[in-house]
Formats: C-alpha cells, structure tokens, sequence
C-alpha cells in the first residue's frame, strides 16, 4: 500500500509500528490512532464550517444583488475569523433565574449532534471515519440530540418568547422527521443496506436521483425543515421579531448555535449528495485516487448547500399550521406512497436488465410526481373557487 | 464491530470537548460586568408581564403522539428495507399493507380533526 492510494491506512500502520517499536501495547495503539483521527477529523469540521461562514454571507449577498464582505481580506475571505474573535472576547450575560446546567449544556449539544454526523460520512473509498453498517439510523438517532438541545435551550431561559419559538421549532422539527426516515428508506431499499459506504457503492452504474427523483425532493424538503432554515424558519424573526429560542445567548454559545447551524446545513447537502447524487462517483474520475473522491464529494456537498441556501434566500416564511398540514397531510402520505411505489418495482423488476430497471423506475417516480401535480391543481381550484365564485380564472384575462 | 463504537464513543467525548474548549477560551477572555439589568430577561424591551412558564397548548401534545407512532412505524420498516433485494413478493406485499394499515390510522386522525392547529 502506498500513501497516495490508501492515505489512512499508510499512516495508521506506521504510527502502529512507531508506537509498538517504542514499547506501548498493541490495543492502547490502536485506541490513540483512533483518537489522533477523530481529533484530526473534528477539527478540520470546525475549521471548514468557518469558511462556510464566508460562503454563505457571500452568497447571500449576490443573492440580493449586493456584494457581502470584501473589505477583510481578498474578497473578505478572513471576515468569518473577524467574526469568531469579536465572538469570543463578548461577555456573557446569563439571564436571571436561568437554569445554568441546563442552560450552558445546550449549545454544546447543539453543535456535538452535528460534528456526531461526520464519523459516517465516506470521503473517499478508503477515508471515512467509520463504516457503521447501521449509518442512516444512525443520522436520524444523532440528529436528534440537536432537537433536544433547542428545548433545553428554551426551558432554561427563563423567557416566555423563547419558548413559544422552541415549542414550535420542535413540533416542526419531528414532524419532518417522518418525510426524511421514509425517503431514506429509499437508498437503504436500492442498495441493500443501511451503511453510508454501501449506499455509496451502489451508486456506480447509476445515480439514485435517476432511479427516484422524488425521493431526492422529498428528502430536500424535509431536510430544509429539519435544518430550521427558511422557509421553515420559526426560530428566527417568528418569536417577536427577535432570535426565537437563542434570545438569550451571547457571545461563543450564540456563535456555537450558529455555526452549528451552517455546519449542519452543509452536512445534510453532503447527505443529499450520499444518499441520491452518488457520493464521491463521478463517471470513474475517483479512481485516480482518494484525494480526488474527497474533493468531488465535497463539491457534490457544496452544490446541495447551495441549493438549501438558494431556497432559503427565495422563499417567504411558511405560517407554522400550513407547515404543519403541509408535512401531515401532503409530505407524509406522499412518502409513504413512494416507498411502497419503489419496494413494489423493485421487486417487479428485479431480474430483468440495468435498461429495463432504470427506465422502470423512472417511470414510477414521474407518473407519480404527474398525478400528484394533478392532485394539487384541482385542490388549489377549488381553495380558488371556494373565494373568488366559479367563474374560470382565464375569463378576462384576454382584451 | 467492537473497534467501530469504540470510534463512536470517543467521537462522542471529543466532540463534547471542543465545543466546551471554545467556551472556556470564551470565558477566559471576555469581560465579566455583571448588573441586574443585563441581566433581566428580554420582552422587547419592556418589563416582563405575567409569568415565565406558559401554559403548554395541548396540539403540540397531538402532534407528538401522532409522531411517536410513525417513528416506530419506520423503525419497524428499517429491516424490511435492508432485507428487501432477497425477499419474495408475498413478503413485499406483507410490508406494503403494514405501512396501509398505518396509512389508514393517518387518514383517521386527518378525518376526526386531530391535525388541525386551532
């Protein structure tokens, strides 16, 4: 094995004989490998989400028709550090009557939930963190704690705003969560298999957008909501105009809530590019080694980010009962109709030929995404009818 | 199998660690100046009316309940979905009017009018 090729593997096993040379036991080197990884692997998470930082106010701005900053450095590429200091040397004004424990655990379960994530994620075909064979149960179970953390966040804050804005922040958290379970089933049904790696791998002939579309959608859809980002957005500018369930957090702990945000949103377009735009495959370029499988999986990652951020910068915020008769009554029905859809062909057309499958597939996904168009033209007609009286709408539209 | 959550667990104290690095590094730094009017909770900037634990809306209870139920649901249908590129048809369908039977019990609550946020 040689370095360029298997980069982690090279370095663990000469790190092994260093330390076994020097006297340590074979298992004690084995957990201090571990831990040089997860050290390694955590912080350069931390150090990318500050350039995400920077991505995301730039963005933005273009988005608005503005520039962003652009005054800190080349193109304002050292603001996200400006931000960091200024964000660490605030004080920290814990309100009165708050619950310290509680109220100083959360941000930092907020942002554990989010760097948990990155242990599956397969960078390269020989550099992940660890290929759990149970990886999507997994992002659902880790995911969670972030849920909890806004709770604590909010009870903690002796502020009634604050937990108004967390009381539904959470309801819509774990609404969405039902969408996203179901249309993760969907790779774990096409691969065989819950872990993150064998998802990936399956994707070599063919991409899981091409065989379930809508799944792909639905997946971005629920992964928004999940995110807490616009236009699912409660938390922020819902509660009174102010910060929802952070109200009362200064400094590093609101600098924690934040960048955990970004670094979230960015993990979960790096989900979205795993689990349907086929990971690090890109008509075989990543066998040129693995620093060019990390490198298209991380761009795959930045285009879903950019999709999370584009919709986010378009669209108005969503009233929280027509998100929640959105997720009830539309998403979750329409999820499970799916995966019953994709388990029926998949097994309909098991043995027939790659040509066949694709195509079959396919077929599934857009007659469904034409009959639930069909379905929401004639129930927005009638919401239409119900207000403006029968008469059609194109009368006299004409001169 | 072992060596994989052993990974899991030291992910788990380590990414516990560095948040709580940045907040003592935080904490090292910045000013402490303490007044009980920094300190009063925010209402927009007038005094607080009433008192500070709300009454708790009973439909965030419903919803939680109806998620409780379709969580196990997905739960169940974990190993199914695994399990499914060797299954015979008769098990596929096996599945599929589990998830119906599910699927009625939404349509249940949709018509008694447990979805609704009034």
């Amino acid at each position: 094995m040689n370095f360029w090729y298997d980069p982690v593997n090279f370095i663990a096993h000469w790190l092994t004989s260093l330390l076994t040379g020097w006297g340590v036991a074979g298992w004690i080197a084995s957990v201090i490998i571990q831990l040089i990884g997860v050290v390694l692997l955590i912080s350069l998470m931390m150090v990318f989400d500050i350039f995400l930082v920077w991505v995301e106010r730039k963005v933005v701005a273009r988005f608005q028709d503005r520039l962003g900053p652009n005054r800190v450095g080349p193109f304002g590429i050292f603001q996200p550090f400006a931000d960091i200091i200024k964000l660490i040397i605030k004080e920290d004004i814990t309100p009165a009557g708050a619950d310290k424990v509680v109220y100083n655990l959360a941000p930092i379960l907020s942002m554990m939930s989010v760097l948990l994530l990155w242990a599956i994620i397969p960078l390269a075909p020989v550099i992940f963190g660890v290929d759990l064979n149970v990886g999507a149960l997994y992002i659902v179970a880790a995911g969670s704690i972030g849920t909890l953390s806004i709770i604590m966040a909010a009870w903690s804050s002796n502020n009634k705003y604050a937990l108004i804005g967390a009381f539904r922040q959470v309801a819509v958290l774990i609404s969405f969560e039902i969408p996203m379970i179901a249309t993760m089933l969907i790779p774990t049904i096409l691969a065989g298999s819950m872990g993150m790696n064998e998802i990936v791998q399956g994707q070599q002939t063919v991409w899981y957008v091409v065989l379930a579309p809508m799944a792909a959608i639905i997946f971005m859809i629920a992964a928004i909501a999940e995110l807490g980002r616009s236009p699912f957005d409660l938390n922020e500018a819902e509660s009174e105009i102010v910060a929802g369930f952070h109200i009362e957090y200064t400094g590093m702990k609101f600098g924690l809530f934040f960048a955990g945000e970004l670094l979230h949103a960015f993990t979960f377009g790096g989900f979205w590019a795993i689990l349907f735009l086929g990971g690090y495959h890109f008509f075989g370029l990543e066998n040129l080694g693995p620093l060019v499988a990390v490198i298209i999986l991380l761009a795959k990652a930045m285009f879903g980010y950019w999709v999370i951020m584009w919709i986010k910068y378009t669209m108005m915020r969503i009233r929280i009962d027509h998100m929640l008769a959105f997720n009830w009554k539309f998403l979750t029905p329409l999820a499970f109709v799916l995966l019953m859809l994709t388990a029926l062909m998949n097994t309909l057309l098991r043995g027939t030929s790659t040509g066949v499958y694709i195509l079959g597939m396919l077929l599934t996904n857009v007659l469904l995404g034409w009959i639930i168009v069909e379905i929401l033209r004639g129930y927005s007609r009638g919401e239409r009818q119900k207000t403006e009286g029968v008469a059609p709408a194109t009368a006299t539209a004409h001169r | 199998m072992q060596n994989d959550w052993l990974y899991i667990g030291l992910f788990l104290v380590i990414a516990t660690l560095i948040p709580v690095a940045a907040l003592v590094t935080s904490w090292l730094v910045s000013p402490k100046k303490n007044n009980p009017i920094k300190q009063s909770t925010y209402e927009c900037g007038m005094e607080t009316v009433g008192e500070n634990w709300i009454q708790f809306k009973a439909q965030y209870y419903i919803f939680a309940l109806v998620f409780l139920v379709f969580d196990v649901e997905t739960v169940f249908l974990f190993p199914w979905a695994v399990s499914l590129g060797k299954l015979s048809l008769f098990a596929v369908l096996e599945g599929i009017v589990f998830v119906l039977i599910l699927i009625a019990g939404l349509v249940y609550a949709w018509r008694k009018g447990m979805l609704e946020w009034v």
